[in-house]
Formats: C-alpha cells, structure tokens, sequence
C-alpha cells in the first residue's frame, strides 16, 4: 500500500540551484525507499519538501501535490508541527542539540505537551532500543550528548526522530561519516524499524543503496529516471542513464 | 651587493617586528599607569566612612555614600529599560527579519546610534525624558537617556552571539516540531546567553561610567538624602567626580581620586565579571 503519493512534484529554490522537475512517485509502506543518484539530483530537496523543512528556504516556485494518507500536505492549511511530528527526520551530520541524551530524546516529546516522567523515561528507552543504542548510553543518560561518538551520536539522532513515533523517517545520508560498523548497525537498525515504519532514505553511496532498498528511485538533474523494486533495479535497469550511474560510468 | 641587500632585509624584518611589539606595550601602558596612579593617589582615601559616609564641609570631607548609591541606581534603571529591549531587538533582527531595506535601514540606525557622542543623548534626553516627558531632572530620565545610549552596544553584541549559534540547531529543532519561537528559547538563547550577557555588562558598565548624559537628565550637585523613587535626581560617582575636580575650591585632591578609584572598582569589576561569564561559556561550549 502507498503510504505517500507524490503527484507531479516541481520546485525551484530562489537562487536557481537545485530543483525538482515533474516528480510522480508512490511511496510503499513499510519498506525502505531510496532516493540516489549524483549530487544535485533533487534527492535532499524531495526530502526535505516530505516534512515541509522547505519552508526555511527560500523557494521561488512549486507545483504539484504530495498526498500523505491521502491528505496534501502541501496546502498551506497544512498544520505543520504535527506533520513534523508525523514524518521525521534524520540528517546527513549528526547533529545533537546542546542538551544531555535524554533531554535530546524527550525535547520533541515535551513540546508535543508530554510531562509525565514515567512516559518520557518509557519513550526514552523504547527509542534508544530501536536505534540499538540503548546498552552503550543506558547509564550515562544525562552526559551531554555531544560527548558520544559520531556513530553514537547518530544512532541518537535517530532514535530522537523515533521518539516522537512518527510513521514516516526521513535520512539523508545518514552514515556519510559513519565509520563501517556503525554504518552497519544503523542499516540494520533500519531493516527492524521498516515492519512498523515507511522508511525513505538518501543513502551516500551507490553500494548502500543496493544493500538496503525495498525500492529504489534514481534522480538526475531534479527528474526521476526510473523507480522500481530494490532487486531488479540495480540488476537489471531499464534505463541506459540508470545502467550507466549504477556501474559508474558517471557520477 | 646581493649579500648585503640580504642582510639589509633582514635588519627591516628586526626594526618592523621590533617596533611593532613595543607599540603593542604601548596600549597597555596607559592601562596600567592609570590604574596604579589612582591606586596610589585614591588607595588613602579609602575608609568605611569614605564609603558609607555623606559629604560634609562642602564636600570637603566625609564619605561618597549618595555617589555610589546614585550610580548604582542609574546602572540598574539602564538595564531595566536596556536590557529586554536590546534582547528583544537583536532577536527580531537575528532570527526573524528578513533582508529587506527595512531592517537594513534599522541596522544602519543602530550602527550610527553607537557613534553619537554622549553630550547629544544628554541633551536629547533633557529635551524628550525631562521636559517633553516632564519625568523632571530625574533617575528616570537619566537611566532612559543611558539606556538609549547603550542599547547600540547590547543590540550589536546580542545580535551577533544569536548568530554564533549553529543554523544546523535550529533546523534540528524545527524538525522535532518546535516552532520558531519555542527553538529561540530553549536552544537558541540558551546557547547565546553568556555572550548575550557579556555584551549587556559591557553595555551597562560604559552607561555606569558617563557623565554627559545625565548631566543634564538627573544629576544632582549635591543632595543631603538618598534619592527616594525614580522621580528624585541622584549623586553619581563620574559626575561627583566631575564637580569635585573643577567645581569646589579648595578640594583635598585624596578625595578626588579616592572617588576615581571607587568609580575604577565599580567599572572594572563588572568587566571581570563579564570576562568570567565569557571564559567559562568559551570552556563549556558543546560546538
């Protein structure tokens, strides 16, 4: 079942760089999704319009729809707070904000209202689980966040988008400075959170997306090339473009 | 010829490093010669009755009591106006204004603000805050004239401590469904408090240690009481300092500088502490 539908997607920044050009894509629950293809494909951009994080920037045109459970979350009537709350994300740096690990967790939780003890510290456990960072942090819960490693502090991250048990994550690269075996356990951590999760991830490299993707959309110059199933995609591509990035004729 | 032009540079290399390492001490040595002289000249005047005393004999004798005080109420009036005004304004133009000639026009504004010289905001003051006002040769007046004065400096600081803080924060936050506003208190001011108040003492201290504003605004030549509400003028410290060096005949010149060196203390120690807060916020910071 598809849990996003992107209808017709097109934006250009203010600046003129990077833009999105006629996107239509379906977005199947619980799977992992991966958007690649070379830098300045519209990949981050598609991201980052999924929770309206856009809205920052300056954009100077957009057209088109993006359906989340049937609702267009494009429509300015859109209440963005619980949509961000619906649909979290994870950057390409991890970036702690300047608090204890568990204040990191719980910010999101006690600007959704949530003030009883009991329910933060279960939040907090049930996300770090999730993130398969709770053995590693569970007895130094309020050190500074910034003191873990970079690999920890991204499982962090991950797990703080987690705690506000969104049903959509978004990734930006998020083990593009990840040493192997913390890439290999954000990845696996991934595999377990797609049964409850519509997961869509910007992986930062071409191997990582074929390790990880349910399904796979190639972008280049802001327009979808070809989008199919993980499997057949990086095997067996129907598109000359798709063929030549995957085997590294470009890119 | 070609070895002696080498040589010949680097003799200028010498002079050049030379001199410019003594005009380094150079800046340093009034700093230090002041200090030392009014310790020496003023350290004798220094008593618990020079402290908590009143003048007497036409000020020729007794303590500094109403001077202090004055100049401690002036310095708090300032930061009661100054201070969440200053915050206020450096939050709108860090985090919401966008560029627009609006809010250039604004910067350009306070920028200028900081060039006036203080005679100006001493006679705007008398103009707007006394008479228009009619608040009166006040505390009031003369902490509103001050505040003027300094909001250029906390605006400018705070402004730029705002902007010191990671962009990447603030994105993060709005991500975790945060406002705008909920990021600014709990992440954003946060982390660009002590610079923010680094900025604020600064501020307060050169408000601390002017005349000409509150010459005309709420200074009193001499007055038998402490001030009693904002509507009262005040002694302060520069101003006593002022009439007491050119005003009174026959002034024993220990009390002179034993007034300078009170008004020194004052200022001196809040610039440690703002470089207490600054040092420590450096040794803290988590980016």
């Amino acid at each position: 079942m598809n849990k996003i539908v992107i209808e017709d997607l097109s934006l250009q920044y203010s600046d003129g760089t990077e833009s999105l050009r006629g996107v239509s894509l379906g977005i199947r629950q619980n799977a992992v999704t991966v958007l690649f293809g070379p830098a300045g494909g519209g990949k981050s951009t598609l991201l980052r319009c999924l929770n309206r994080l856009n809205d920052l920037t300056e954009v100077k045109a957009s057209s088109g729809k993006i359906l989340i459970d049937g609702e267009n979350i494009l429509d300015p009537k859109v209440d963005v707070i619980a949509l961000r709350r619906k649909v979290g994300m994870v950057f390409a740096r991890p970036v702690v904000l300047p608090l204890s690990i568990r204040e990191n967790l719980t910010y999101g939780l006690e600007l959704a209202g949530e003030r009883r003890r009991v329910k933060l510290d279960e939040a907090v456990e049930r996300s770090l689980r999730l993130a398969a960072l709770y053995e590693e942090v569970k007895d130094r819960l309020d050190d500074p966040a910034i003191a873990l490693s970079g690999g920890q502090q991204q499982r962090l991250c991950l797990a703080r988008s987690l705690v506000l048990q969104p049903e959509v994550i978004l990734l930006d690269e998020p083990t593009s400075g990840l040493d192997p075996i913390s890439t290999g356990k954000v990845e696996s951590a991934l595999q377990e959170l797609k049964q409850d999760y519509t997961i869509i991830l910007v992986p930062h490299s071409i191997q990582q997306a074929a390790r990880t993707a349910d399904f796979a959309a190639f972008f280049l110059q802001g327009e979808l090339i070809e989008f199919g199933e993980g499997k057949s995609l990086f095997t067996t591509p129907k598109e000359k473009r798709t063929e030549d990035y995957i085997t590294g004729r470009f890119g | 010829m070609k070895h002696l032009l080498a040589r010949n540079r680097h003799l200028v290399q010498r002079i050049g490093f030379t001199s410019i390492t003594m005009m380094a001490f150079a800046t340093v040595f009034p700093i230090v010669a002041t200090v030392i002289y009014i310790l020496i000249k003023g350290g004798p005047a220094i008593s618990l009755e020079f402290l908590t005393g009143f003048p007497h004999d036409g000020m020729r004798a007794g303590g500094i009591l109403p001077a202090i005080i004055g100049t401690v109420y002036l310095t708090l009036g300032t930061a009661v106006f100054s201070v969440p005004l200053g915050i206020a304004a450096a939050i709108y133009l860090s985090e919401y204004a966008a560029d627009t000639p609006l809010t250039r026009t604004i910067r350009i504004a306070i920028i200028n603000l900081a060039g006036i010289p203080s005679v100006v905001y001493g006679l705007f003051g008398l103009g707007l805050f006394v008479l228009f006002l009619n608040f009166g040769t006040s505390i009031l007046a003369a902490s509103l004239t001050l505040s003027i004065m300094t909001l250029p400096v906390i605006i400018s600081t705070a402004e730029e401590s705002l902007r010191a803080v990671p962009q990447a924060f603030r994105t993060v936050s709005i991500s975790l469904g945060a406002t705008r506003w909920q990021t600014i208190q709990r992440i954003v001011l946060k982390e660009a408090l002590p610079g923010i108040l680094t900025g604020v003492i600064l501020g307060l201290e050169r408000a601390a240690g002017e005349t000409a504003p509150i010459l005309f605004t709420g200074a009193a030549f001499f007055l038998p009481r402490l001030p009693g509400s904002p509507f009262d003028a005040t002694m302060a410290l520069p101003y006593h300092l002022f009439v007491i060096s050119t005003q009174v005949p026959e002034m024993p010149i220990k009390i002179q500088y034993g007034t300078a060196l009170v008004l020194l203390v004052f200022v001196l120690t809040m610039n440690l502490i703002a470089t207490i807060i600054r040092s420590r916020a450096r040794a803290k910071r988590q980016w």
